[in-house]
């Protein structure tokens, strides 16, 4: 058993000249189940790597607590965690060659000569390192010094494995290559993970989980897909990639639909797990994909910019007085419209989801 | 980080001790190589400076004010402050321009012969500081080969201020050069590029933004200068003539009349200018330094050509190296010479002398400087790190005491040492271990510095790496840290072997008929007029330091490739 539990962490670092700064992480409760890996995604300063840091044992948390596989850890000393890094700089020792790097941690868990070089060489091999074993790593490209790092991490076989921002060093096409494997090696290891980012599409490909926090607090907590379709709070709708968050008004609440005005048109829109109640005002989040252009489309935008992206294209568009993006990717077909044009436009209204606005919740805590 | 800890002690919560506590139980032995440290610097470095303040204004009957007022009283010692103070300005001024005409000339011109003019600058650096004074008074003497025998002066005097100045100034000066030198070079060539393109001459671009960026070094050079010339003993005592500074002044009242009270006043007055330049580049010109100097040369694009200015600043740094040489290159001829001036026939003599008479002193000084070389690197990289990566409670009087140290003149440390080492159980007097102690105390700093420098620029993640990968804060000291300082730490190294080999101002006090240094033998031998054979010894020395500081080189080298 190696999950991860954190209790009710608050962690408050001293402001300069002694008083009390904000809180970096403030009532965090968080579960990484055994062999899941969870990551931590969202903007800069919002506390990811504080929260990564007390799981290490390079911070301590102000209150609260933290477990691995059921025994408290929040006040022992790093070096007895039995916990594995990569770090954003990859932190490889410039003196040693890329063996000894890999051997450091095994050497200090007093395995036999045999047992440790066994391990060492099978490490290398399944990180295809083997040919560079006695280079220096300011001799590796960006990614062989990223699997350096990772596998120095898990030769010690640690419980937990934590990443910190481990690709950001690596150029966009490499980066793809390094997430997927560093997801297939920890899956193959089935090691316990937890991984910071702040780049949300390399988020829902690695996760089991995905956690999205903001000043310090936990917004939402859920599956890749949940959170890009399902999201809790506008922030999270925005942050998980394009969002329009088009404002309706409730006109007919059904079994699983609800009759819904967005910008004069009338939509069968799924119902989700929020109470409503006719005449309420809701929002709707619309990702640019489940609207298409369509001559016959109940929606009409003003296109007020064009952005062409290669693949496709990208209008920004006004529709009743709020700002919506749409994607072409047919526009080969139809041709790209131009600025201050009209479009018409359809909507898919199967992934549309409502958000529980304030009045929303308040409902939802009275019932 | 002071944690509020009381709220971390819920149930369950295991056990939690405060922070501080925490870090000392985590690395107890750490701890105790920190108190360890920090005790041998209040013992060594604070307490004897406290006694020689003390000792200032106690005589054996107690605190007598009486005593006080009549030695303030006297005018030998306000003219002896007086003159140190004019005397370290002076000093400070020249060669700090000197130094950045030769730093400029080297770093932004075609000057032809820049090696020349750098290998004569470091000369100065790595010799016993009264080179130059055994060779002014040989040049420009009263039998001097340039005063006499070249413009046939008779009775010329040497002794006094200006020949101090000169000195001094050409001692010094490589320091200053060294300094902006570092500094010019880590500015980005980027700034000055910008400058020219927006339309800045060449005059435009050195006024506006070259010169605004060297600021901080050529303020911390003038404030360096100025400690190093209050704290010259040797140049002043040989050719200071009437012109006594509170060095020679302490050293005479001390050696000389056994007045103790005044000497201990003397050196504690040495305290107020030093200390007052250190806290002045500590505080103020240090944070305005806008450049992370790297110690990275950066890629040098502008280099000015045109004659009228190459020529003039070429024409500076020449006559300034070949000043230095010539000084060299007379104390060589001297140590040839029967008896310069009077008897310019070339001989072997000194030579035969200096090796009858044995090596007794050079090896007592490569003795103890060997012994107090090690000393002083490892402890400097110690402390380097135990100031910047942890913070142990009382880490304060660690950086303190080691600052205090810096600052303070040798002769201050020297009386205080014989001061406060006299008696049981810190019974040193007479013995090598106060002069090794003496050797580390006074270039501990040096590496603390370089350590600290380089600490900076290591990642903390690379430590933090090895400590998640359970090893103890001692192993990953030992297998990360400390190789990844070794640059550090050579240079240290390097830097204290030399210093400690031609230091003189504190271990004067300390050498014992058992323990003499070869810089206190060359002195006495320049006082009792022996100057051939204090001449030879010179040339020995510098051939020794060169030597080593080679052999060094060539290790380093050797380990560098290694990798
Ligand atoms: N050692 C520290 N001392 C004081 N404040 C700190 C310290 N470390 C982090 N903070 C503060 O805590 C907050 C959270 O920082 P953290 O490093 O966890 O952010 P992050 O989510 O990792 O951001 P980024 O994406 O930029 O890495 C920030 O406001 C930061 O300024
Ligand atoms: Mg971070």
């Amino acid at each position: 058993m190696s999950n991860v539990v954190f209790q009710n962490i608050v962690k408050q670092f001293p402001a300069a000249g002694g008083a009390p700064g904000g809180l970096a992480v403030q009532d965090l409760d968080l579960t990484i189940e055994e062999g899941s890996l969870v990551t931590l995604l969202g903007p800069s300063g919002c506390g990811k790597t504080t929260t990564l840091r007390m799981l290490a044992g390079f911070e301590t948390p102000t209150s609260g607590r933290i477990t691995i596989g059921g025994r408290d850890v929040t006040h022992l000393p790093v070096n007895a965690r039995n916990v594995g890094m990569v770090f954003q700089s990859y932190a490889l020792f410039p003196h040693m060659t890329v063996r000894q790097n890999v051997e450091y941690g095994a050497k200090l868990q007093n395995l036999s000569k045999a047992e440790l070089n066994s391990r060492v060489d099978e490490m290398l091999e399944t990180m295809a390192l083997t040919p560079y074993a006695d280079r220096a790593p300011s001799r590796l490209s960006g990614g062989q010094q990223q699997r350096v790092a990772l596998a120095r991490a898990v030769v010690t076989r640690p419980k937990v494995l934590l990443f910190d921002e481990p690709l950001s060093n690596l150029d966009a096409q490499l980066r793809e290559r390094m997430r997927d494997e560093l997801r297939a090696i920890q899956l193959r290891l089935g090691i316990t993970s937890l991984y910071v980012t702040h780049d949300q599409s390399e988020a829902m490909a690695i996760s089991d989980r995905v956690v999205v926090m903001r000043n310090g607090v936990v917004e939402q907590a859920d599956t890749p897909m949940n959170v890009y379709a399902r999201p809790g709070t506008a922030f999270v709708a925005e942050f998980m990639g394009k969002a329009n968050i088009l404002e309706g008004e409730v006109q007919e609440i059904g079994e699983a639909t609800v009759r819904t005005r967005i910008a004069g048109a009338s939509f069968e829109l799924p119902r989700g797990p929020h109470p409503l109640r006719p005449g309420q005002r809701v929002r709707c989040v619309l990702r640019p994909e489940y609207l298409r252009i369509d001559p016959q489309g109940p929606l009409t935008a003003t296109v007020k910019r064009v952005v062409f992206q290669g693949g496709h294209v990208e209008y920004l568009t006004e529709i009743g007085g709020q700002e919506c993006t749409v994607t072409d990717a047919q526009y080969f077909h139809g041709g790209i419209a131009e600025q201050g044009r009209p479009l018409r436009l359809a909507l898919d209204t199967r992934p549309v989801w409502m958000l529980a606005d304030d009045q929303n919740t308040n409902a939802l805590k009275a019932a | 980080m002071s944690l509020q800890t009381d709220t971390a002690a819920r149930p369950g919560a295991g056990w939690a001790l405060p922070a501080p506590l925490r870090r000392i139980a985590a690395d107890p032995w750490l701890f105790g190589i920190f108190v360890l440290l920090t005790l041998s610097v209040l013992v060594f470095a604070v307490l004897p400076i406290v006694n020689v303040l003390k000792q200032a204004v106690w005589t054996p009957e107690g605190f007598d004010l009486a005593a006080l007022k009549t030695t303030l009283a006297q005018p030998f010692v306000w003219r002896a402050l007086g003159n140190t103070l004019i005397l370290g300005a002076t000093s400070a001024l020249v060669a700090t321009v000197a130094g950045f005409v030769m730093a400029f000339a080297v770093t932004r011109t075609t000057m032809p012969g820049k090696g020349f003019i750098h290998a004569a600058a470091l000369l100065p650096i790595i010799s016993p500081p009264f080179v130059m004074a055994l060779a002014i008074v040989i040049l420009f003497g009263r039998s001097g080969l340039i005063t006499r025998e070249l413009l046939g002066i008779r009775n010329a005097n040497v002794y006094g201020f200006h020949s101090l100045v000169l000195i001094q100034s050409l001692a010094f000066t490589p320091i200053a050069y060294l300094n902006i030198k570092g500094m010019l070079q880590s500015i980005d060539s980027a700034l000055e590029d910008a400058s020219a393109s927006l339309g800045g001459t060449r005059w435009t671009t050195f006024r506006q933004v070259t010169l605004p960026l060297v600021t901080p070094a050529i303020l911390s050079s003038i404030l360096l200068v100025f400690v190093k010339s209050v704290e010259d003993f040797g140049n002043p005592m040989l050719i200071g003539g009437p012109f006594s500074t509170l060095a020679v002044e302490a050293y005479s009242q001390m050696v000389g009349y056994f007045n103790l009270n005044a000497g201990a006043l003397l050196a504690s007055l040495m305290l107020i200018p030093s200390m007052t330049a250190f806290l002045i580049h500590r505080y103020w010109v240090s944070k305005k330094s806008y450049v992370t100097v790297t110690g990275k040369p950066t890629a040098q694009s502008i280099r000015i050509s045109g004659a009228r200015v190459v020529l003039p600043l070429s024409l500076v740094c020449y006559f300034l190296a070949l000043t230095i040489l010539l000084f060299y290159a007379t104390v060589f001829y001297v140590s040839f010479t029967k008896l310069p001036g009077v008897n310019n026939t070339l001989t072997l003599d000194h030579y035969r002398t200096v090796f009858t008479a044995g090596f007794d002193t050079l090896g007592n000084s490569l003795y103890l400087a060997g012994i107090a070389t090690p000393v002083t690197a490892i402890a400097g990289m110690m402390i380097a790190y135990l100031l910047v990566r942890r913070a142990f409670p009382g880490s304060f009087l660690l950086r303190w005491g080691t600052l205090l140290s810096f600052a303070a003149p040798g002769t201050i440390l020297g009386i205080g040492y014989i001061g406060t080492f006299n008696t049981p159980p810190l019974l040193l007097t007479g013995t090598a271990a106060i002069i090794i102690a003496a050797m580390v105390v006074k270039n501990l700093q040096v590496g603390i510095e370089a350590g600290t420098n380089q600490l900076q620029q290591i990642d903390r993640s690379i430590e933090e790496a090895s400590t998640i990968l359970g090893a103890s804060s001692g192993r990953t000291f030992t297998s990360v840290t400390l190789p990844l300082l070794r640059p550090a730490l050579f240079s240290s190294v390097a830097y204290a072997f030399t210093r400690s080999l031609t230091t003189l101002s504190a271990v004067i006090f300390l050498v014992s008929a058992n323990w003499t240094l070869i810089t206190v033998t060359i002195l006495s031998q320049v006082e009792t007029l022996k100057t051939g054979v204090a001449a030879a010894w010179c040339c020995i020395l510098v051939v020794v330091v060169l030597a080593i500081l080679a052999l060094m080189q060539l290790v380093l080298n050797r380990s560098a490739r290694e990798r």
